[in-house]
């Protein structure tokens, strides 16, 4: 990733306000002009309405866009995770289990609990505090009102889940501004906006990253 | 007993073990481990919460050594 700027706490920092000023460069001018044309016309009330759906909506998907980090992909080598249904076969369920086990290994008692509750498990770095899920990570930025979403996975996409999991965990612990640097943010912004987009066990680990 | 395990489809697996005055099992575990890195995996020791160590070499007394695949961002 060579063409890519190393990520630390400066570019973090400059990044999340470009997200912002892009959220309110995106919901302003819908909100301008919805109160504009209700002041000028009555008539117009509907299409400000309107426009205000818009201005609200717009922030909202990209945060369902970076919710999804953590959203449990299924494939050949997941099992049922917490909230997930049956149909999973006996071999990956073995597999499933062998592989928290490891997982586990690599946890102490807390995160392992968490991991067991939600799927999800928690790491302190030095950019903040970590929710990693299968198929991505949130960053809770230090002050616990920002949120960063990275999409980033393991390149066999067969592992099960927890597997997957360990893969981005120890990535991570190796390496945290190289993560940081090679996942891609789907999503920068307040962190309840995140949250509320979120699977219950999601916002459930997201609530212990604080 | 010191592992070398691979993260695979089966949840993992020991490629090789071996003790610090076993000549012989540390030999087949170095050459385990070559093996491992030229297919592509990256090799991990764990240093307990938070840390992690990226590895080229087979450390001899590492407890544990983890085999991962590469990520990528999504």
């Amino acid at each position: 990733m060579h063409w890519r700027a190393r990520v630390d706490e400066r570019h973090l920092t400059r990044h999340g306000r470009l997200w912002t000023i892009s959220t309110v460069a995106h919901t302003v001018p819908f909100i301008v002009a919805a109160v504009v044309l209700g002041a000028l016309a009555p008539v117009l009330i509907p299409v400000s309405l309107i426009l205000l759906a818009h201005a609200w909506a717009i922030p909202e998907l990209y945060a369902a866009r970076g919710a999804g980090a953590l959203r449990t992909r299924t494939g050949s080598g997941s099992i049922p995770g917490p909230g997930s249904g049956p149909g999973d076969s006996g071999d990956s369920s073995h597999a499933e289990r062998v592989a928290a086990g490891l997982l586990g290994d690599l946890l102490d008692h807390r995160p392992r609990d968490l991991h067991a509750r939600t799927g999800m498990v928690l790491e302190r770095g030095r950019l903040g505090t970590w929710v990693l899920g299968d198929a991505g990570a949130l960053l809770v930025r230090p002050g616990g009102r920002r949120v960063n979403c990275y999409c980033v996975k393991a390149t066999d996409s067969a592992l099960p889940r927890s597997d997957r999991i360990a893969h981005l965990l120890l990535a991570l612990r190796s390496d945290e501004i190289g993560f940081a640097t090679l996942a891609n943010v789907s999503f920068s912004g307040a962190r309840w906006r995140v949250r509320r987009r979120l699977s219950p066990p999601a916002r459930q680990a997201l609530d212990a990253a604080r | 007993m010191s592992r070398l395990v691979r993260m695979d489809q089966t949840g993992h697996t020991t490629v090789a073990e071996w003790t610090a005055d076993d000549p012989e099992a540390i030999e087949q575990a170095v050459r385990a481990f070559r093996s491992e890195l030229e297919q592509g995996y990256y090799a991990v020791v764990s240093e307990g919460a938070g840390h992690a160590q990226h590895v080229r070499e087979l450390p001899r007394d590492a407890s544990l050594v983890i085999l991962r695949r590469p990520i990528a961002g999504g």
